[in-house]
């Protein structure tokens, strides 16, 4: 067995360094670690808590396990003790009890804590004080489509957004939910049609943060990635303006070519229907009840506000 | 007339993928030769009378492994055509339709179509012989179970060459598993042969807690029953439970395909939400009913190789048992991002993380089993020991999922895929492993090469932490599952290249173990003992392969290691050999019914796949009719007679002495 047990520590120890040296290499690029915004932050905080608890437990069960291997290995001259009936210890066992249950219950509280306060429809207070935009996210097949009803103006595939600034996505979905997802400004929240969820995310500085969709939506749902960029205020404005002047404006006939499934390019529009993304949100509820108001979206509950179900 | 025919043909087969057409030629040549040395051998009648007939535990539990280890394979090689396209950025290796057939089957197959039958073949050999009994409680259902669910995977399977594969995830979720985002065959083909196949898991676990309740042997007390025992009890109790939640939802998928209604879709008040909470109330437990059993394939086998009991008999009984209640209050975890809102979220955070507390301390009992042990290193255990540091990694990254603000960020990402795959390979598939190797000279009556086991272990345990390790990092670098391809910008080759190496490394490990098992038919010597790894429970006091009847007579147990006590006695040479006094034994008789009637629910399926009523209604007749038969089948027992029981144990005990 002497030779197996080399092999088992080489290998374990070759896994290791490569791990490691892989880790290295990579930490910049582990996004999801290198958060831009309060809220990955505090989720960054939350899955280091989590390792570290989690690790009180781990470490020692690993080196037991190696251990216990070694030193009871049947080979000729180990002395080791054995005990063929030895099959109980209650005081042992209260341990391996109770460890865990008090880690887990830690776990627990800090868990409940930050679910409360990271919940995704929760506004954000903004330290400047500055007023929360307001970006609405539609899912098509296969593309990302992004009206900003303050602004007045759309894009496909990319939004730009100014730093330092509460913004409050609403999504929904006119094709197979899917997920929203930019790694280093928080985590994902779906997009379902009929409903209109929520998502209040800010970006701390400027930069250019990689978007997607998670969940897997069709035939090219990888294509379904965006850039999403945030810059100083006054950079924000001077976009918006240009794109106000130069692009064309989406009619309600363009919206319909861009639903078509199909991936696209980046794209701007000077203006968009008003109130197409309460339309999209209704119109799957309003295809059965014979009350729902549209553009009338209840916020009352959870993530979710669910339009027209009553 | 030849253009409706080509036309028809054109739709009928999948066609255009070289891939697909070097499978179609592989399928024609393996089941011609199939035929062929049927006919040339004259083995047809054998093979009706000997197998596809039989009710006997034993050989349903050998054609569940059969099966199994061709899904297996099946499953496998999807892995490794995905781990190539992913393998490099703007990989064009496959088309973004035929990566998410693949990466579907690739799912269903290895849950449903894999672990699914492997365990079942694994409770059939060794459940009965381990609690003393002569079959299970219900043998012409257990015929039955096996052959629905080898209908219903040849239903599934034949959707890769004729009509398309479903496309839509493994759990298919909808909007897009509806007629209006999927309109093929393809999700009729899934919904059919996991139906089909359902059915008969649903009956196997009925038919387990009866066997296991009402048939052990005197004595046996449920707390003297073996551990492997218990976890197929609490494994049972989770299946009769959580699929009929699997069967009631797909069906209604099924009606709303099929009749347009709307359950499930966007319009007519359907709402997908219903969909993903009903199949995750299946989906979660069911990843506990996979891998219950193989806790207690660890707890026989990490006794017999450390020659000591296992520690902590109380608490694993109690830490299954309690598994397998909390796994039905988690399945919400599954869709934290979908807005339940932070009360729900909370709530199923620490139900799951709760969880980890019975699964760790059967981690504990384990280890501490081998502590004052002596400790040998045949494959089974190796197994064994590979398991435990690989799940308690897998477990701690679930805890880490698990908590809900933080699974905003590892949710649909392959941090989560390497989780899973970690508690899924390192959990469930090295736990069958180990339960293969511990008692394929139980079934077939010789060991398996050890030297070339050892080869495999190796190889499927240093391939699986390079497939799998970088995958954590990928998850943290933002790569989302099911992406057919990636960019260059992306910084993810490196780690994905790895991980595809592991990935055939893994694979090479496979090939290994075909090997192995062939050299091992060819080369290994009959095992004559009855009890090649010095067991200690009942199962091992039996020849190997045991007889018809299982047990000459009936044993009397008053140990937890029954087996095990009556050898210490009688080394100190305190037991008598018991006398002979034989008496004639009811068996119950062979079937052909369920064969029969799961291959028309083949057809009925096959036809409900294509909107065929006119192949549909005949199969469906064609399962009641079947059902009639067997319900005036009166003469479906026989006795083996006392001397023909005296004559089959002289000869194998004679081997055995």
């Amino acid at each position: 067995m002497k030779r197996s047990d080399a092999i088992r520590r080489f290998a374990a120890f070759c896994s290791l360094t490569l791990f490691a040296l892989l880790a290295a290499g990579c930490s910049d690029r582990m996004i999801v670690l290198n958060p831009k915004g309060p809220i990955a932050e505090q989720q960054r905080d939350l899955i280091y808590i989590s390792a570290a608890l989690c690790l009180i437990v781990l470490v020692p069960v690993l080196l037991l396990t190696f251990w216990i291997v070694w030193r009871y290995r049947d080979k000729a001259g180990n002395k080791a003790a054995y005990q063929p009936e030895w099959e109980h210890n209650a005081k042992l066992e209260a341990v391996w009890w109770g460890i865990p249950i008090l880690i887990i219950a830690a776990l627990a509280v800090i868990t409940v804590k930050y679910t409360l306060e990271l919940e995704p429809s929760k506004p954000l207070a903004s330290a400047a004080g500055k007023e929360p935009l307001t970006i609405q996210v539609t899912s098509l097949d296969w593309k990302w489509l992004f009206y900003y009803p303050e602004q007045g103006i759309a894009t496909v595939n990319y939004i730009r957004f100014p730093e330092d600034t509460p913004i409050r996505f609403e999504l929904t979905s006119d094709a197979p939910m899917n997920s929203f997802w930019i790694p280093q400004l928080g985590g994902q929240i779906y997009t379902m049609s009929g409903m209109a969820m929520k998502l209040h995310l800010q970006a701390d500085e400027p930069g250019v943060y990689y978007g997607s969709g998670a969940n897997f939506s069709g035939e090219h749902f990888a294509s379904m990635r965006f850039a999403a960029e945030a810059v100083p205020q006054e950079e924000f404005e001077g976009w918006v303006a240009e794109i106000r002047r130069t692009e064309p404006p989406l009619t309600e006939e363009g919206y319909e070519q861009l639903a078509k499934p199909g991936v696209a390019d980046v794209q701007r529009f000077s203006s968009f229907p008003e109130g197409q993304f309460e339309r999209t949100v209704t119109k799957y509820a309003a295809s059965h009840q014979h009350h729902a108001h549209s553009g009338e979206i209840d916020t009352t509950e959870g993530g979710g506000g669910h339009v027209g179900q009553h | 007339m030849w253009d409706s025919i080509k036309q028809f043909a054109s739709e009928f087969f999948v066609t255009g993928d070289p891939l697909i057409y070097g499978a179609d030629a592989a399928i024609a040549v393996t089941l011609v030769s199939i035929v062929f040395v049927l006919t040339y051998f004259k083995k047809w009648k054998w093979l009706w009378r000997e197998w596809l007939t039989t009710v006997d535990h034993k050989r349903i539990g050998i054609m569940y492994i059969i099966a199994s280890l061709l899904m297996l394979f099946r499953g496998g090689v999807d892995a490794l055509l995905m781990r190539t396209q992913l393998a490099m950025p703007e990989m064009q290796f496959l088309t973004p339709e035929h990566y998410n057939q693949i990466f579907t089957t690739h799912g269903v197959i290895m849950i449903l179509f894999m672990a699914m039958p492997l365990m079942f073949g694994l409770f059939n050999i060794a459940v009965p012989l381990q609690i003393g009994a002569r079959d299970v409680a219900f043998p012409f259902l257990n015929a039955l179970s096996f052959w629905l669910f080898f209908w219903g995977a040849m239903l599934f399977n034949v959707s890769f060459v004729i009509g398309g594969s479903p496309d839509a995830g493994w759990l298919a979720y909808p909007p897009l598993s509806e007629m209006s985002h999927s309109p093929g065959v393809g999700q009729d083909f899934y919904i059919w042969g996991i139906q089909i196949s359902g059915i008969g898991s649903l009956m196997t676990g009925i038919n387990f807690i009866v066997t296991i309740l009402k048939m052990r042997a005197p004595g046996m007390t449920l707390m003297k029953m073996p551990m492997f025992t218990w976890s197929v009890l609490s494994s049972c109790v989770t299946i009769i439970f959580a699929f009929p939640i699997l069967t009631v939802t797909l069906a209604l998928l099924f009606i709303d395909r099929f009749f347009g209604a709307h359950f499930f879709t966007l319009d007519g008040g359907g709402n997908p939400m219903m969909y993903i909470n009903l199949i995750w109330m299946w989906g979660h437990p069911e990843v506990y009913i996979v891998v219950l059993p193989a806790f207690g394939i660890f707890s026989e086998v990490v006794a017999t190789f450390a020659k000591k009991r296992l520690f902590g008999y109380k608490s694993m009984v109690f830490a299954l048992m309690s598994i397998s209640v909390f796994s039905f209050f988690t399945w919400a975890h599954h869709f934290f991002t979908m807005g339940s809102g932070a009360n729900v979220n909370a709530f199923f955070a620490v139900t799951t993380m709760a969880i980890a507390i019975p699964t760790g301390v059967k981690v504990f009992n384990w280890l501490f089993t081998m502590f004052r042990g002596k400790i040998t290193f045949k494959t089974p255990m190796l197994w064994t020991i590979g398991f435990i540091p690989c799940f308690v990694v897998g477990g701690m990254t679930g805890v880490l999922l698990s908590v809900a603000p933080a699974d905003f960020q590892f949710h649909n990402s392959y941090f989560l895929i390497a989780h899973f795959h970690q508690v899924l390979i390192g959990g469930v598939a090295f736990g069958y492993f180990a339960g293969l190797y511990y008692w394929w000279p139980k079934v077939f009556g010789f060991k398996l090469n050890e030297k070339i086991g050892k080869w495999a272990f190796w190889l499927w345990n240093i391939g699986f932490y390079i497939c799998f390790m970088p995958q954590y990092v990928l998850g943290l670098m933002g790569m989302t599952r099911r992406v057919v391809t990636y960019g260059w910008d992306t910084g993810w080759w490196e780690l994905n290249l790895t991980s595809t190496i592991g990935g055939f490394l893994m694979g090479i490990g496979f090939l290994f173990q075909v090997w192995q098992i062939m050299h091992s038919l060819k080369f290994m010597e009959r095992d004559t003992t009855g009890d090649p790894w010095n067991g200690r429970t009942l199962e091992w006091s039996i020849p190997s392969p045991a007889p018809a009847y299982n047990f000459a007579t009936v044993p009397v147990v008053d140990a937890r290691d029954p087996w095990w006590a009556e050898k210490q006695q009688r080394d100190a040479g305190r037991l008598a050999a018991p006398a002979a006094a034989y008496e004639p034994i009811h068996m119950p008789g062979n079937s052909g019914i369920p064969f029969i009637k799961s291959f028309c629910w083949f057809l009925a399926g096959f036809g409900l796949v294509f909107d065929w009523l006119w192949l549909a209604i005949p199969g469906l007749i064609g399962v009641g009719l079947c059902m009639l038969a067997h319900s005036f089948v009166y003469d479906n027992d026989y006795y083996i007679p006392a001397d023909e029981v005296a004559r089959t144990e002289a000869e194998a005990r004679g081997a055995v002495g």
